[in-house]
């Protein structure tokens, strides 16, 4: 399963530099980047190539990170892509706990990640169902 | 001006004779603290098993400090130094909420500290024929007692009138035509505003002298209270880990407290810090009681901000003086009318695994009301990546707070190593509240 980067991280000036300077000095490449906000403090969940490196080099920093199961599942990037996926967990009835997108090919392909309780039975639904979930191996080669 | 001893050798020594005295004295204290379970576990570790190993008073830089929560820890007699039998009395901090503390007394150490008492009484001028009304609280507190039993071997008649009940005060006061009193400074306030009230003029009283200690206050209120009275106004300071008073007190010259070395060998630390201050600089009070036998304590961190005064004072002493007290790190916090000891937030913070051992505690005026905000920081190795988790554990530290010392705080959450640590004892608690 792949995974992406959860830092704890306070909600003032230069925080998220000191995650990208770290980031950058260890050649770490980010994917997709989205924050969970809770006014003192958030949730920065980066999609990076090489997730264990990066979770090395953020907690020498001294970070609380957490690497953490995401499905990157493609969608088509045309109007109703993103519909056609969440009417499919409507039918399921399962819950998206946290989600981000983003493109990685303009007007054909973009990549919705998304955190849910049930990883396997997501997988087996949204696969059956002729989407396409990206490997660790091809979502970090992307 | 007439200057009065109450042991003219004593007090005078030559400051090498009183090293020597100091070192003898440390000797013997070393021997009693090797007599308590906390300090022969203590004092083995830093290679010192015998009085043998003090050869200096370098030496003392060998033994770590002792603390306060090293006190509650030893409760209630891992720091009794002769058997229980010996003992004549006892001590105990008020220890509200928090684990109280306790000093024992045997009789040397009972007539030990009564010199000392005496010696500050009559340094200030008072004579066997002042009448002597005691203000302090009688009891458990150290306060009363103290110069109780200090007045008493100076000789003066003593009125123990202990605290409160000010129109019987007043009474006194006039009836046995009492000159000196022995009040906290806000007590001493609240005295005058009475006699405002009452029918009393400061004709009836026949008051000279006032002592003031047990609670830190500054120059002006000093003064405020001998212009209010007319009086001359003198400054104790004492700790009940020491004693109580008679640590430290003004001589007749009113010109900072000389602190008695013969009984409390003195070290003075940058704050926050266990490197000593330079000369004159202030500094957190650091004591070895030196002529106790059954509590001995070895570098005691009072947590009581002063300075150390080098220069000899005028009136022969060559007994150092330390300044006013600027703080007294004292733990307990009242937070809207209620106490609360830093080491109860401690031991809740201590309890939930998923915060580091680092914490804050901040008090602030929020209108008329204190708001508590206790900083923790996010343990790396319990974080979960969760924010739900977050949520749920800021919920639970606030609750289980509350629990425990009834207030209800704001949380924050942080992020590891993100709040300051020191070296030495850290200094947690910020009360940003300003007095009046």
């Amino acid at each position: 399963m792949a995974k992406q980067l959860n830092i704890f991280i306070e909600n003032k000036p230069g925080r998220i530099e000191s995650v990208t300077g770290t980031l950058y000095e260890a050649n770490i490449n980010v994917r997709a980047i989205e924050i969970q906000d809770r006014g003192d403090f958030g949730i920065m969940k980066l999609l990076v190539d090489d997730p264990q490196k990066a979770y090395l080099a953020l907690s020498d920093l001294g970070l609380a990170v957490a690497l953490r199961d995401v499905l990157a599942i493609i969608i088509e990037d045309k109007p109703g892509g993103l519909h056609k996926l969440a009417k499919l967990f409507t039918k399921a009835n399962i819950n998206m706990i946290d989600a981000y997108g983003f493109v990685i090919d303009s007007s054909r392909e973009g990549i919705w990640c998304v955190e849910v309780e049930d990883y396997e039975a997501t997988r087996s639904l949204v696969e059956e169902n002729g989407f396409k979930i990206l490997s660790e191996q091809e979502l970090y080669e992307l | 001006m007439d200057i009065r001893y109450w042991n003219k050798e004593q007090e005078t020594l030559d400051r090498d004779s009183l090293r020597a005295q100091q070192l003898e004295s440390l000797k013997e204290t070393v021997g009693y603290a090797l007599q308590t379970a906390f300090y022969k576990r203590r004092l083995a570790k830093a290679g010192i098993t015998s009085v043998d190993d003090i050869r200096s008073l370098d030496d003392l830089q060998r033994i770590p400090y002792t603390t306060k929560d090293d006190l509650r820890e030893a409760y209630p007699d891992g720091l009794l130094a002769v058997p229980m039998n010996d003992v004549v009395r006892l001590h105990t901090s008020s220890g509200t909420t928090g684990t109280p503390t306790v000093i024992y007394h045997n009789q040397h150490d009972l007539d030990s500290w009564t010199n000392l008492v005496a010696r500050c009484i009559v340094s200030t001028g008072v004579t066997s024929s002042d009448v002597f009304q005691n203000m302090m609280g009688y009891g458990l507190f150290t306060g009363g007692l103290g110069l109780h039993y200090g007045a008493e071997r100076v000789g003066t008649v003593i009125i123990p009138a202990s605290s409160g009940n000010t129109n019987r005060q007043l009474r006194l006061m006039k009836d046995f035509r009492t000159t000196v009193i022995h009040a906290t400074p806000s007590y001493m306030l609240h005295l005058y505003n009475k006699i405002q009230e009452s029918e009393y003029k400061r004709s009836d009283f026949c008051i000279r002298k006032g002592f003031t200690g047990a609670e830190a206050y500054s120059a002006s209120t000093h003064k405020k209270i001998e212009e209010l009275f007319e009086l001359d106004v003198y400054n104790s300071y004492g700790l009940s880990e020491m004693n109580g008073p008679g640590v430290a007190f003004e001589c007749c010259l009113k010109d900072d407290m000389h602190i008695w070395e013969d009984a409390y060998y003195v070290e003075m630390l940058r704050k926050g810090t266990e490197e000593p201050v330079d000369a004159g600089e202030e500094g957190e009070l650091v004591l070895t009681t030196l002529q106790r036998q059954a509590t001995p304590l070895l570098r005691y961190r009072t947590g009581d901000l002063t300075s150390l005064r080098i220069e000899p004072c005028a009136c022969g002493r060559t007994h150092r003086r330390i300044t006013r007290i600027k703080g007294r790190a004292d733990d307990m916090l009242i937070i809207n009318g209620v106490n609360i000891y830093p080491s109860q937030i401690e031991a809740v913070i201590m309890k939930v695994p998923e915060v580091g051992t680092n914490y804050q505690i901040c008090i602030e005026k929020a209108g008329s009301l204190d708001k508590l905000t206790v900083k923790t920081e996010i343990y790396s190795k319990m974080f979960t990546g969760d924010l739900k988790a977050l949520d749920a554990l800021k919920v639970r530290l606030q609750e289980e707070l509350k629990a425990n010392i009834i207030v209800k705080p704001v949380v924050e959450l942080h992020e590891p190593g993100a709040l300051p640590v020191q070296e030495g004892k850290a200094i947690r608690v910020f009360d940003l509240r300003t007095d009046n």
